[in-house]
């Protein structure tokens, strides 16, 4: 197996050949921030907080997405990476109805914490409050539009591990939006298997289980990267 | 040492921050020699004095009463502190945002069937003072010095900054002392 030699954080790192620069930052106890990035499924690089600074590249680069090469000399913590990484907070708080106060992930959101984690006392743009919708028609769970970030963990996690496919993205810009199969209510879908790994996924308040109230929605990530884990080395037996 | 002239007030919130300061406890007999409490729904001031130095203001600013009184504060103020989520953020008093203008908020909770019997619009201007169209966080109206989010914050967060204060020292604050909600 081809093995390269990089610099992160000053630190030397060998990663495999075709890794990606998170995947080997993580190897090496490097923490780089991510939302959309969820263990056992493809990446998207739709959040953009992985940022990197690549040494002899003009652009920022998304750590997900970015092969780790021979030589290369990464950085994951610079003022402006930090300044970056505020901004796309604030933008994403900006662009929903983020209200933690009365959320059902209050104290359990990857977003609340990353944005206290990132130094973001306040929003410096002006909130949309776009008029958004919630979606109860399912018997178990439920979809708060106005809490989605688009970070499309559920629909990968639907599509890759289920293999349901109930999820998609609609729209365009600030009219993205979630659907279940071709835009009918949630309850209405006939490729959902109300397996809820989807609910696991997500990172916010967005996905939650019927009944939950403020801050009770607390999730198991970890279950959906043993399942693909258990999957491909064939732990069970049929 | 002169004392430092403490202000607190209540734009549009539920009070809760204010809660949570008076759950400050027993420190408050600590704070009390070193503040005069000079204007606060606490203490019983009908006028925001001048030459204030710390304010801390809860409350997002909903009605051309807190747009006024923003004014007021930022104008007679040394510190402004935006004091928990609605000051900050316009929490859930901005919660209205997505229903639309004024207007159209005030049809949703007085007219509709859901508002109950005897439906009618607030209308007593002299009493009531008109909604903004949009609730705004307190720093898209005014400059504000330091913020302090929570829902409400807990008290021990509330402390730490009006201890840096009174020692005129720039609040730096952990991840865990900023978090919303």
């Amino acid at each position: 197996m081809a093995v390269v030699t990089l610099t992160i954080d000053d630190k030397p790192v060998s990663a495999r050949a075709g890794e990606s620069v998170l995947a080997a930052a993580r190897e090496a106890g490097i923490r780089i921030p991510t939302l959309c990035h969820l263990d056992g499924v493809s990446e998207a690089a739709a959040c953009r907080l992985c940022l990197v600074q690549v040494e002899g590249r003009g652009r920022l680069q998304a750590a997900c997405v970015t092969e780790t090469a021979e030589g290369m000399i990464v950085r994951t913590q610079t003022d402006t990476l930090r300044e970056y990484r505020r901004m796309i907070l604030e933008l994403l708080f900006t662009e929903g109805n983020h209200v933690c106060a009365v959320c059902v992930a209050n104290g359990n959101c990857e977003l609340q914490s990353l944005a206290a984690e990132q130094g973001m006392d306040h929003v410096r743009y002006p909130y949309l409050n776009p008029a958004r919708t919630v979606d109860v028609s399912h018997k178990q769970y439920a979809i708060d539009h106005n809490r989605c970030i688009l970070c499309t963990r559920c629909v990968r996690t639907c599509d890759e591990i289920e293999g349901a496919h109930t999820w998609d993205v609609a729209g365009r810009g600030t009219l993205s939006h979630i659907v279940a199969d071709m835009g009918q209510p949630w309850g209405d879908s006939v490729t959902c298997t109300s397996c809820g790994k989807c609910v696991q996924a997500c990172p916010t308040g967005a996905l939650f289980r019927q009944g939950s109230t403020v801050a009770e929605m607390t999730r198991d990530r970890e279950k959906l990267a043993d399942l693909v884990t258990a999957r491909r080395d064939k732990k069970w037996t049929v | 040492m002169d004392r430092v002239k403490l202000a607190t007030v209540w734009l549009g919130g539920c009070s809760g921050c204010h809660m949570s300061f008076l759950d400050m406890d027993e420190w408050l007999i600590d704070l009390a020699p070193k503040i005069d409490l000079v204007y606060s729904p606490l203490a019983d001031a009908k006028e925001y004095p001048d030459g204030v130095d710390v304010a801390l203001v809860e409350g997002a600013v909903a009605n051309e009463e807190n747009r006024h009184m923003a004014k007021v504060i930022r104008r007679r103020s040394k510190v402004v502190v935006s004091f928990g989520d609605c000051a900050v953020s316009g929490n859930v008093t901005a919660m209205r945002n997505p229903l639309g203008k004024s207007l159209e908020v005030l049809r949703t909770s007085y007219l509709l069937e859901s508002a109950g019997t005897n439906t009618r619009l607030p209308d007593d201007r002299e009493i009531v003072p008109a909604l903004l169209d949009k609730v705004l966080p307190l720093h898209d109206e005014i400059p504000v010095d330091h913020y302090l989010p929570g829902c409400p914050p807990p008290a021990a967060r509330i402390k730490a900054i009006v201890e840096d204060l009174l020692a005129a020292r720039t609040p730096v604050r952990s991840a865990d002392q900023i978090r919303f909600g």
